[in-house]
């Protein structure tokens, strides 16, 4: 059960603001039905530019809910100047918290703020877009919301960025480019934090290279191969030689040569060694497979 | 407020008789079942006959039941057990469906090197045998399916696949948890290797659990210590759990079949009027072959938190499937797995009725659930009007 403050029950049971207006100014969506919850803001402003109203509809859990609530609150008589500076911390301030995995709803809040904003600004005619490079393939995150929430909320881990935006939340496959986000940003205050990924060490016995490799497998390439319904299996190391074998979809993709060299090798090269290559097990290929579909 | 308890799938609540039991148990007769002295000697009887009485549900020899510390712990024993026992063998047959004491077990075995399968199911949440059968070969260590979905209530045909698989020389274990006290059992008549029990989903205390290995099967026990459970399962033994299941055991197998009729009979009567009341519904799950307490049904357009919430002022407990509910961002993997859209998933609601409801609360939760689900659909901006 979620320790939800009075406040959040309070505007998730009696919601303000409920609906959507008529011939609107503005229009902002965002989320879908798959990721779990969306919000539509709608608001129309006054002669003077001031927002004179604002209504939502939302699909989501209690948070959802009553961040959408309060945000309609929060904008409502302010001018779109003003209204732009509204940050996610201040949706659940107002709420008096919200619990860590549930804060990417207050950066819903802001999110449709902002793109009923720019809809306005454009005459009605821009909707929102995903901007620049999707790093997080589940949920549709982008490097620039990335990016956004660690800075507004001086985020250190990667468990904190899906809190808080959901990347990273789905496969995990998008973790350690995530990690790397972090590490541009925070700098020295993010190193401290993170421990994921293996250290490679100097000279390696045949036994801690085996044994690196197959964590490389484990934590760095099977959850990426795994969100796409395949799998992959160390079957052999010989030498500087990597034998695995592909597993599920990835048995029957035609990209798998391509995953082969840029993911599965490139980790296992810069996690273990760089002398290693890889090749797939031909035999095994012949076996009946998982069909994950 | 009175609570109206529809969460059974989840934990159930204790019968009276078998806490009776337990008492005396904790400051009088508090003895070691190891002891020499009659003080605790008087113990070890206690547990013998809770064995009997867990073997008389079961259908099975006493000598084939292991008590453990609950249904998460005899999965583990039963299947890093089977593997362990045979060392050359490195694949393990599973499906997409299993509880997590089953699921995270398996993917982290194959972490170690291990092939783990797991088998598709149908929308309605069914196996495909010739599926199963193209699978096992002379790699196999061991097939480990769930008798009865936790989340739908989907019954497998556990008993033949256990004659397929065990037919093949390969160990076949069951995650029974959730059938144990609906389903009649004859393990004597049947090729189940394995079978786990979790005692607080039948009425028994938690912190309990049965692993029953079919005299024969080979297994390398995995709590080491003392000898107690014949050197099975190290550990002084939960006394007071253990009586206490083997009481709950025994109420069970005198009143399967009347409380089945009776629960069934709530269950059908609350789908139907919700099913009836309620506009974009849907049943999750095969409705024929189900245990007879579990109904899971998906609102289409809102999400499961939400209506959970709003039933909890009304003091009414339920389940729910949705991303939220769980604190991980996605829905629940054996909706998904059905292939449920991700739009009914997250809205979906899982009911789980015991002997202890009555036709009151029934009534009660079907007058409140049609005004909740239309409060949320006004929010959802995925519902025109």
């Amino acid at each position: 059960m979620w320790e939800y403050t009075d406040k959040v029950k309070d505007h998730f049971f009696n919601p303000k603001n409920v609906g959507q207006i008529e011939n609107p100014d503005g229009v902002g969506e965002v989320g879908s039905l798959a990721c779990g919850d969306a919000l539509r803001l709608t608001f129309k402003l006054d002669k003077n530019g001031k927002i004179q109203d604002a209504k939502f509809k939302t699909f989501g859990c209690a948070s959802a809910i009553a961040t959408s609530s309060v945000l309609t609150e929060l904008i409502k008589g302010k001018t779109l100047e003003e209204a732009s500076k509204v940050t996610n911390r201040d949706i659940a301030d107002y709420l008096g918290g919200l619990p860590e995995q549930k804060m990417h709803c207050s950066v819903m809040g802001r999110e449709a703020l902002e793109a009923a904003i720019e809809n306005y600004r454009s005459g009605g005619k821009k909707k929102h877009e995903l901007e620049g490079k999707v790093v997080c393939t589940c949920f549709g995150v982008t490097e620039k919301e990335i990016e956004r929430v660690i800075r507004e909320n001086d985020l250190t881990t990667v468990e904190e960025v899906t809190n808080y935006c959901k990347a990273g939340g789905g496969c995990g496959g998008c973790k350690g480019e995530i990690e790397k986000i972090i590490e541009k940003i925070q700098g020295e205050k993010a190193k401290e934090k993170q421990i994921a990924a293996p250290q490679k060490a100097g000279t390696l016995t045949n036994i801690q290279k085996i044994q690196l490799i197959q964590q490389t497998i484990n934590e760095q390439i099977r959850p990426a191969l795994r969100a796409h319904g395949g799998n992959i299996e160390l079957i052999d190391v010989e030498g500087n030689k990597v034998i695995v074998a592909f597993r599920g979809m990835c048995a029957q993709c035609k990209l798998a040569e391509f995953t082969m060299k840029d993911v599965v090798e490139a980790r296992i090269r810069e996690f273990v060694s760089p002398e290693l290559f890889v090749e797939e097990d031909k035999e095994s290929a012949q076996q009946p497979h998982n069909h994950i579909t | 407020m009175e609570t109206v308890y529809f969460d059974n799938n989840a934990t159930t609540k204790v019968d009276e008789r078998v806490f009776e039991q337990m008492k005396p148990l904790f400051c009088e007769l508090y003895g070691n079942p190891s002891s020499m002295h009659t003080f605790g000697g008087q113990i070890a009887r206690k547990i013998s006959r809770a064995r009997e009485q867990v073997a008389g549900l079961l259908g099975c020899e006493p000598g084939e039941i292991i008590f453990t510390g609950g249904g998460t712990e005899s999965d583990n024993a039963a299947i890093k057990g089977a593997l362990a026992a045979a060392p050359n063998r490195r694949k393990v047959i599973t499906t997409r469906v299993e509880h997590p004491a089953v699921l995270a077990v398996c993917r982290d075995l194959e972490n170690h090197g291990y092939t783990i399968v797991e088998l598709n199911v149908d929308k309605k949440g069914r196996l495909d045998l010739g599926e199963l059968d193209e699978q096992l070969d002379e790699n196999t260590a061991l097939v480990t399916v769930m008798y009865a979905n936790n989340e739908t209530g989907v019954i497998f045909p556990i008993e033949q696949i256990a004659g397929l698989v065990t037919e093949r020389g390969i160990t076949f274990h069951t995650d029974a948890v959730q059938a144990v006290g609906k389903i009649p059992l004859n393990l004597k008549q049947s090729n189940i290797d394995m079978l786990s029990i979790s005692g607080h989903k039948l009425h028994g205390p938690k912190g309990v659990g049965v692993l029953f290995v079919h005299k024969g099967t080979r297994l390398s026990p995995y709590m080491l210590g003392g000898h107690q459970e014949a050197g099975r399962r190290a550990g002084t033994e939960n006394v007071p759990g253990i009586v206490g299941l083997g009481k709950a055991c025994e109420l069970a197998l005198n009143n399967i079949k009347e409380e089945n009729e009776k629960v069934k009979h709530l269950r059908d009567k609350l789908e139907q009027a919700i099913m009836k009341n309620c506009p974009d519904c849907r049943l999750n799950g095969d409705k024929d072959n189900r245990l007879p307490n579990t109904s899971n049904i998906s609102f289409e357009y809102i999400e499961g938190e939400a209506i959970l919430l709003m039933l909890d002022q009304y003091g009414i407990c339920a389940s729910s499937g949705s991303a939220c509910t769980s604190g991980s961002l996605e829905p629940s993997h054996v909706l998904r797995a059905m292939g449920v859209p991700f739009t009914a998933a997250h809205g979906s609601i899982r009911f789980s009725l015991s002997r202890y409801n009555t036709e009151d609360e029934v009534d009660y939760v079907t007058e409140k659930i049609p005004p909740i689900i239309n409060r949320l659909r006004e929010l959802s901006p995925f519902v025109v009007k």
